[in-house]
Order: structure tokens, then C-alpha cells, then sequence
């Protein structure tokens, strides 16, 4: 998974951090996006600076060309690669070694846009971004870049799901510690979406869903039985997810992440 | 491991934040300084961050917490790791000394570029001699289709009146047009080359075509008069533009290099720039010359002058990209 969707960068100091990639319809929306505002701007533009233009429609039409390079360019530059499509989308342009943006970079693949644009709707492009690694057109390919996702980092509504009901999961705080050690990220992600989707499911699904988690969960700390014998399937994965997402201090945590979003 | 997350979180925010206010402040700045001890304590904490990560990414629930240790230290990483040299952007010195250095720097892709164009205008001719029907094929252009006499002979009628007022206009759609061909030649050095010197080869073959059907046709002296003012600088930039693809090839198959290609690209994107900067500059000054001056013909410019002005362009061009800059 993460050859693919990912730019894993790993630092001098022995740190390995992931960035996780724009897929290309995310990017072909955010070149919509900056097409529309691009027709928007020039066409406010050519109705406030017309009587302005002494060499006529023409020329100013080649200085808007040469404009949208120069602007975009440096737009994308002071903007650590984002346009007003990318912003919107939260996608952003980054060096492939995750160094920071040249100027030469930005131009470079903005310049490439005539091949990846060939020979209509950008399938050039399109097609070298479905087929390489890291999802690159060939603008990237030539500029060294990658364009990756931003991603809004908020935490869940944990409230809506666990409430304030006793916790037989929390009180054995050693075992509560090795179940946060021992479960993987991607199955606390899927118990957690399972409890917020829990009234979505049909009713035979949801005794499936949540008793497969159960006995996942199990295998990996083994409470004693006085523990968790009074809880049906969905109670103990309710009572996994708040162990695993809600430690005591709760609020530090959510404070963090509202800072970094 | 085992973590006490809440003490964990705690202990850490307080850094975190303090990194990403750094952060958002060397972001915000094209050029940013900092002291020394700015830089120590900006250091401390990007090693504290990765750190913090390092613990937290095993940890099963805290994938949010990890995703915004990870965008912090990416940052962080990026600020800190950038080894690649700075260089104030001077436009005067851009075009005066660094635009003829680089171009000398890969004078050899641009004498390739010479040598297809010259290939394609051998074959353009050849192909005029041989099968002069081929004219409407080589040619796909209106104002080239009449024979180069009855054009002189509307050209003389007309004195350049059909641009009155048009000029401007006239002016930038040839730098439009212009400008498209030749970062057309450049991107197209992204298909190792082979887009690149298929225009080149196409460029020379009109070039021949044209110029073969205008000396054929006796109007040798009208060709030069009428090309000569802007062709000396318009196609030395198309020229220019087919270097430039031509040096991105060359980075991109890499013959006989061990370094990696990403390394190959990385090492000419300053160049690539420079050089395409460059040859839309010529263009813009060649479409100016285009409209304004080579669309007029006997009498009213003579055709003398027109020449005498695009040999002086040529020898200042030549002089210009093989002299400026030299240390």
C-alpha cells in the first residue's frame, strides 16, 4: 500500500514519514478548478482593463499568457505549491525528496504541461500518472515533484459513539496498554468507522461485523473473563475503541490535532 | 512499547506547536534568515517531533496523531535537509550574463538543433525541386500558397496597409503563436527527444520549401528583406527552444552516466529554465520586429535597409550569446 500511495521519505536521523498521494481525479478536479478561476479572473480583468488596452484585445490576450505562466508560477512558489484549485482540494505540490520547492521546479513543470496536456484533456498526463510510481505526470517526472494530500486533521466525534458508561476494558491499565500496543492502526480505523456507521448496517450484518472485530480484539489482550462477561460483541469493541482512542486525558489530545489542521 | 498517551501528548504539544509556529513563519518568507540560536532551537525541535513520531508510529489508534507528526516533521525536514543553493532571481544579470552562459554551457544540443533544422531544410528543398505540387503540402500556410511573385506584387500594392491599426494585434499573436512552437519544442524533450527533433526537422523543411520556391521564383532579395529583420532572432529561439529539449533528453536517457535519472533531471532544471526564459524573450522581441517592421516592404522600407538591420541584429545576437557574461 504504501509504494503506491504514498511518498515514504526516510530522514538522516532514521525517521521514516509517509505523504500520502493525489490520485489523478482529485488533481483533474483542481485543474477545473483553476481553469474556472483563471476564465473568471480574465474575464473580470478584460472588462475593467479594456479601455485601457492601446494595442488592442490581441496583445493583451499574449500578455495573458505569458501572465498566467509568470503568476501561476509564482503563485504555486509563495503558496509552497498550491494553486486555488489545490488549496480547495487540500492537494499540494512537493519535492519528490521532500526538500523544498524550487522555483525552477515550479516552472519546469508548468512548462511540461504542453506535452502532458497531448493530444487532448490531458491524457499524456493522466495516462503517465496512473502509470508511474508515485502517480507523476510528466511534469512531475521531469521537475522532480509529487503532489500529495493534506489531509483535514481532526479527530472523530467520540462522544457521539462511547458516552460515559463504566469501562470494565479501561481498568486494567496493563492490558489496556497492550491492546493499544498490539492493534494495528488500520483495524482501530475500521472498528471506530463501525461504530459510527453502526445504524447504516442491516441487522445481520452488524451482529457479523462487530462479532468478527470482537474476536479479533480478543486474541490480542486476554482480559479476564469477569471482565468482559456481561458484554455483547458491539459493547466490547464500543469499549476497545474508547481504550484505544480515549486515553485519560482526552482533551491535550483533541487540542493538538485542532492545531495542526 | 508501551506509552502513556495522555502524558505523552502533554508533554509533546507544547514543542509541536512552537515547531509549527516556526514552520509557518519560514514558510511565509521566499528568503528567510534566522540567528544561530534560532537555528539550534529550530533544530531541537524538529529532532524532538521526529522523535515523538518514531514513538508514535506504532501505535494503533493514534493514526490522526502520527498523520500530524508526520506533516510537521515533512516540513520541518524540508526547511532543514535543503542543501541546494539560493540564488537571488537579478533580471538584468539573468539576461546579460547568465542566460549566455548556460548558453554556451549546452552549445552543443544547440548546435545539434542547428544541424536538424539544416537537415530538414536540405530535405524541404529536395523535396520542392523534385515535386513542386509538394509546395501545398509543406506549406500549409495561406499567404505562402500564391507564387512568390504575385505575393511581392500584393505586397508592393498593399504597402503594409492592411496591418494599419492591426499591428499590436498582428504583433502578439505571432508572439502567441511563436511562443507556443517553441515551448512546444522544449516539453516535447520529455519524449527522450524524439518530439523535439521532429519539429526541428519540420521547422528546417518549411524554412527549405520557402526559401527554395522565393529564389526559384527571383525574389531571392524580397525573401531576405522580408525574413532577415525577425527571422535572425525568431528562429535562434526556436533553436534555443530545441536545446533546451534536447538537454532535458539528454538528462533523461543519460548515455554513459551513473547518476540516477531523478539526480540527471535535478542537476538541468535551472538550465532548462534559463534557456526557455531566454528564447521567449527573442520571441517577444522578434514578434515586435515582425509587425512593425519585416511586413513592410518596397517601397516603403527598402528592402536594403531591412537586410542591413537583421545583419546587425545577427552579429549583435552572435555577439551576445557568445561573448556576454564572460568572466
Amino acid at each position: 500500500m504504501r509504494n503506491r500511495d504514498a511518498l515514504v521519505i526516510r530522514t538522516p536521523e532514521g525517521i521514516e514519514f509517509s505523504l500520502p498521494l493525489a490520485g489523478p481525479f482529485s488533481r483533474m478536479l483542481a485543474l477545473v478548478i483553476d481553469i474556472a478561476v483563471i476564465i473568471m479572473l480574465g474575464s473580470f480583468l478584460e472588462k475593467v482593463l479594456a479601455p485601457l488596452l492601446v494595442f488592442g484585445q490581441d496583445l493583451a490576450d499574449a500578455l495573458a499568457v505569458i501572465g498566467y505562466f509568470v503568476i501561476s508560477d509564482l503563485q504555486r512558489w509563495r503558496w509552497r505549491g498550491q494553486t486555488v484549485g489545490k488549496r480547495l482540494l487540500r492537494l499540494r505540490v512537493v519535492d519528490a525528496r521532500g526538500l523544498r520547492l524550487e522555483p525552477s521546479q515550479v516552472v519546469v513543470r508548468n512548462l511540461m504541461r504542453f506535452v502532458d496536456a497531448l493530444p487532448l484533456l490531458y491524457l499524456v498526463g493522466g495516462v503517465a500518472c496512473v502509470l508511474s510510481r508515485y502517480r507523476q505526470r510528466l511534469g512531475d517526472l521531469a521537475a522532480g515533484t509529487v503532489v500529495v494530500r493534506t489531509p483535514k486533521l481532526v479527530r472523530p466525534d467520540l462522544d457521539q459513539i462511547l458516552g460515559s458508561k463504566y469501562n470494565s476494558l479501561a481498568e486494567d491499565r496493563r492490558l489496556a496498554a497492550r491492546l493499544r500496543q498490539k492493534t494495528s492502526p488500520a483495524i482501530a480505523r475500521v472498528a471506530l468507522e463501525a461504530l459510527l456507521r453502526r445504524d447504516q448496517l442491516e441487522p445481520g450484518a452488524r451482529l457479523q461485523v462487530f462479532n468478527e472485530l470482537a474476536a479479533h480484539f480478543r486474541t490480542l489482550a486476554p482480559y479476564p473473563p469477569d471482565a468482559i462477561e456481561q458484554l455483547s460483541d458491539e459493547q466490547y469493541v464500543r469499549n476497545v475503541v474508547e481504550v484505544l482512542y480515549r486515553p485519560a486525558d482526552r482533551s491535550a489530545q483533541v487540542s493538538v490535532l485542532a492545531s495542526g489542521s | 512499547m508501551i506509552l502513556d498517551l495522555a502524558r505523552f501528548v502533554e508533554t509533546g504539544r507544547p514543542h509541536w506547536t512552537a515547531l509549527e509556529r516556526a514552520l509557518d513563519w519560514l514558510e511565509s518568507r521566499p528568503d528567510p534568515s534566522m540567528s544561530l540560536e534560532e537555528l539550534e532551537r529550530f533544530h531541537g525541535l524538529y529532532q524532538r517531533a521526529s522523535a515523538d513520531l518514531a514513538k508514535v508510529s506504532a501505535l494503533a489508534s493514534e493514526g490522526e496523531l502520527r498523520r500530524y507528526l508526520e506533516w510537521i516533521v515533512s516540513r520541518a525536514y524540508a526547511e532543514i535537509h535543503e542543501a541546494r543553493e539560493r540564488r537571488k532571481f537579478r533580471p538584468w544579470r539573468w539576461i546579460t550574463a547568465e542566460f549566455p552562459r548556460t548558453f554556451r554551457r549546452h552549445v552543443r544540443a544547440f548546435q545539434l538543433a542547428v544541424a536538424l533544422t539544416l537537415l530538414g531544410s536540405a530535405f524541404g528543398a529536395l523535396a520542392m525541386r523534385i515535386d513542386p505540387e509538394a509546395k501545398y503540402v509543406l506549406m500549409p500556410f495561406e499567404g505562402l500558397q500564391t507564387s512568390p511573385a504575385q505575393r511581392v506584387a500584393r505586397e508592393r500594392e498593399l504597402q503594409g496597409k492592411q496591418l494599419a491599426g492591426k499591428k499590436g494585434r498582428f504583433s502578439a499573436e505571432l508572439m502567441t503563436h511563436n511562443t507556443q512552437v517553441a515551448l512546444t519544442t522544449i516539453a516535447l524533450g520529455m519524449t527522450f527527444g524524439f518530439g523535439t527533433v521532429a519539429v526541428l526537422f519540420y521547422n528546417g523543411v518549411i524554412l527549405g520549401a520557402v526559401a527554395l520556391d522565393y529564389i526559384r521564383g527571383g525574389q531571392a532579395v524580397f525573401l531576405l528583406g522580408w525574413l532577415l529583420p525577425h527571422g535572425v532572432i525568431e528562429i535562434p529561439a526556436i533553436l534555443v527552444g530545441g536545446q533546451t529539449g534536447l538537454v532535458l533528453a539528454y538528462a533523461l536517457i543519460g548515455w554513459g552516466s551513473r547518476v540516477s535519472r531523478p539526480d540527471r533531471l535535478r542537476a538541468v532544471l535551472r538550465d532548462l529554465v534559463t534557456l526557455a526564459g531566454g528564447a521567449a524573450l527573442m520571441l517577444v522581441w522578434a514578434g515586435i520586429v515582425e509587425a512593425f517592421l519585416s511586413q513592410y516592404h518596397e517601397p516603403v522600407i527598402p528592402y536594403g535597409m531591412k537586410i542591413a538591420f537583421g545583419l546587425v541584429e545577427a552579429a549583435l545576437l552572435t555577439l551576445f550569446l557568445s561573448r556576454a557574461g564572460s568572466k
